[in-house]
């Protein structure tokens, strides 16, 4: 397996820059509600995702870090229409997937994927991997047995699984090949779009090299296009042509990779940013981390104005009353702040 | 990648795999033993011992076990051991059918009640009002209505019969549906449920290709369970004179008749009694051995 180089991916994104974006996502909002009482009397609600928007171009690959809990998970479920969202819009190749239901959407399940967290969960334990690799083509393909077959062992060894795996069960396996599987599933119907949530948080660290790799021979293969759902910095750095930074339920700030890491503009990312150790031993020393103090505030009761207002290191009055405009700084940098005014 | 085990044979199949787990499981083999042992004894023994259960001598009244009488004979002189055998077959049967019903019922109920979160509040309060029932009163009124016109459709045996396994399974299935429920309502939070639903599955293959195999074990575990009480239900109804007339043997019956001449013939009890023990023994065996060689997890360990 060889990585695909940084080089690659630039000039692919020199490339499809005018092209219309796979995904668009406007206003997304997802709140959950809190039940109550005897009478369950809804008694609030938690704004996991609170009016975001976003781009995703074809072939791309945008990297969303942020702090647990503060939604990303729930942008991907809910951009795959695993929820049902409280407002806004998702349109996945030209097809506005935010309202539709039932066999309309079945039908869009083919285009848009998910790659899960936790590979033991996210295989039925008393499933063969054969099974549950042909699963996608048993709901949506007419494929004949042996046809069905043939795939499943296209999609193994496209993924680096011994085709002889097929009758086993997923227990029988180690993280990172338990993982494989989720991946050729989630690629059995030749989607365009794939949401990676969290696909290496579980794997520790030498195998998440080895899943990493894939991911990126696979989008090289088959031009995939991934939002990757992550905390991992440094593995986002790697992976992703745009990062956007969420925080409680909004994104903070999206620019493109290196613009991301190298210019900051939200004290929110530089204090992310500032968590990352550095590898020379010589800078690491020198390295000044910025700790936030504080909890995360709750989603269901966020604070007034910007939401990092109660633990932002560079707060000003005007935080705790109004809130931050989402606002392009050119070159793609966008972010929400009020030092920027 | 390491591939670790390259000696495996081409034919393995699912049920061969199943069949190599439970064989490795000692008591599920003796009961499956036991039970067939039982099966054969009550359904081709009379064939063999041909004594009509029903014959009387009332000279031969109350004895012991005899090599004319194995088992006994009970107060009217019929022959004990050709009335364990014949009332098998019932007793069995009930059971056996009995527990399907309750088990396909409370199943049904536990899988909707735990995967669709509108019928959740219906059907659980359903099944609340079953268990709040008096079963006895219930179970009289219900025979009273329904006794005379079911006998007058199938007569007068399987009417009874019909009647007997359909109530005993509409009156057993709430606490399978209870146990089913909470472990659906945990198995479909799982993220290979999710997983399913971003494939575009819908509900009905997710509730019958990722749900119900996962909640296989208390489903398994109530069954066998439910074999017993059905037969002992059986039992308290004939007791009742409810249930199956008087002449006709079941475990229950001549467990119940015999319970009062206890102290003159002891062995009246103990035969039935035991007959009914080793059904329920080996059939929970059995449930054990199948829960384990059903689960991959724990197969081929």
């Amino acid at each position: 397996m060889s990585p695909v180089g940084g080089m690659q991916k630039t000039e692919g994104r020199d490339m499809l820059d005018d092209s219309a974006p796979l995904v668009k996502v406007e206003n997304l909002k997802m709140h959950f509600p809190i039940y109550r009482g005897i009478l369950s009397r809804r008694a609030g609600e938690v704004k996991a995702v609170d009016g975001i928007s976003f781009e995703i171009m074809e072939g791309e690959t945008l990297g969303l870090v942020g702090e647990s809990g503060c939604g990303k998970s729930t942008v991907g479920r809910a951009l795959l229409r695993l929820y049902d969202i409280t407002e806004g819009s998702i349109e996945v190749n030209g097809h506005d997937v935010s309202t539709i239901e039932g066999e309309e959407l079945r039908k869009l399940r083919p285009e848009m994927q998910m790659i899960f967290q936790d590979p033991q969960a996210s295989l039925n334990p008393r499933m063969t991997v054969g099974s549950i690799i042909a699963e996608p083509l048993d709901e949506h393909t007419e494929l004949s047995k042996s046809g069905k077959r043939a795939k499943v062992g296209e999609l193994m060894d496209a993924v680096g699984l011994a085709r002889h795996f097929a009758d086993r069960y997923p227990h029988e396996f180690s993280g990172g090949q338990r993982q494989r599987i989720g991946i050729a599933r989630a690629l059995a119907l030749n989607p365009k779009f794939i949401v990676c949530d969290e696909p290496i948080a579980a794997l520790d660290v030498s195998i998440q090299a080895q899943v990493v790799n894939l991911l990126e021979d696979l989008q090289a293969q088959m031009g995939l296009t991934y939002l990757f759902i992550s905390h991992d910095l440094s593995m986002i750095r790697h992976l992703a042509t745009r990062v956007a930074v969420m925080y409680l339920g909004r994104i903070v700030e999206l620019a493109p990779r290196d613009a991301l890491y190298d210019a900051p503009l939200h004290p929110y990312t530089e204090a992310l940013l500032s968590a990352v150790p550095h590898p020379d031993p010589s800078q690491e020393a020198t390295r000044e981390r910025i700790i936030l103090k504080g909890d995360v505030p709750s989603p269901s009761n966020p604070p007034k104005g910007c939401n990092f207002c109660t633990r932002c290191p560079k707060v000003m009055d005007i935080c705790r009353s109004e809130e931050p405009k989402w606002r392009n700084f050119g070159d793609g940098h966008f972010a929400a702040c009020h030092l920027l005014d | 990648m390491t591939d670790t085990t390259l000696n495996e044979g081409k034919g393995r199949t699912l049920w061969g795999d199943v069949w190599d787990q439970y064989k490795t499981h000692k008591g599920a083999l003796i009961g499956t033993g036991v039970f067939l042992f039982i099966l054969f004894a009550v359904f081709l023994g009379p064939y063999i011992y041909d004594v009509d259960p029903q014959y009387l001598n009332i000279r031969e009244k109350n004895q012991g076990p005899s090599l004319s009488h194995l088992l006994g004979t009970d107060q009217l002189g019929r022959d004990m051991l050709a009335q364990v055998l014949h009332g098998g077959r019932v007793s069995l049967a009930v059971g056996v059918i009995a527990m399907f019903i309750s088990l396909l019922v409370g199943t049904l109920v536990g899988l909707l009640a735990g995967y669709f979160k509108k019928l959740d509040g219906p059907l659980m309060r359903l099944t609340d009002l079953f268990l709040a029932l008096p079963l006895l009163p219930l179970l009289l009124v219900i025979i009273m209505l329904f006794r005379d016109t079911l006998r007058g459709m199938f007569g007068p045996e399987t009417g009874i019969f019909i009647l007997i396994v359909f109530i005993i399974g509409a009156t057993s299935w709430m606490h399978t549906a209870r146990i089913v429920r909470g472990d659906v309502l945990a198995q479909k939070e799982r993220e290979f449920v999710l997983a399913a639903k971003s494939i575009g599955t819908p509900d009905r293959r997710v509730i019958l290709r990722h749900i119900l195999p996962n909640v296989l074990s208390p489903i398994m575990v109530s069954a066998t369970l439910g074999v017993a009480n059905a037969i002992i239900t059986e039992s308290a109804l004939s007791f009742l004179g409810l249930g199956f007339p008087s002449d006709f043997p079941t475990w229950g019956r001549l467990l119940f008749d015999g319970a009062n001449y206890m102290s003159l013939t002891p062995a009246r009890v103990v035969w039935p009694g035991l007959a009914i023990s080793l059904t329920v023994l080996s059939v929970n065996f059995i449930g054990d051995g199948l829960r384990d060689a059903l689960d991959p997890r724990i197969r081929g360990r």
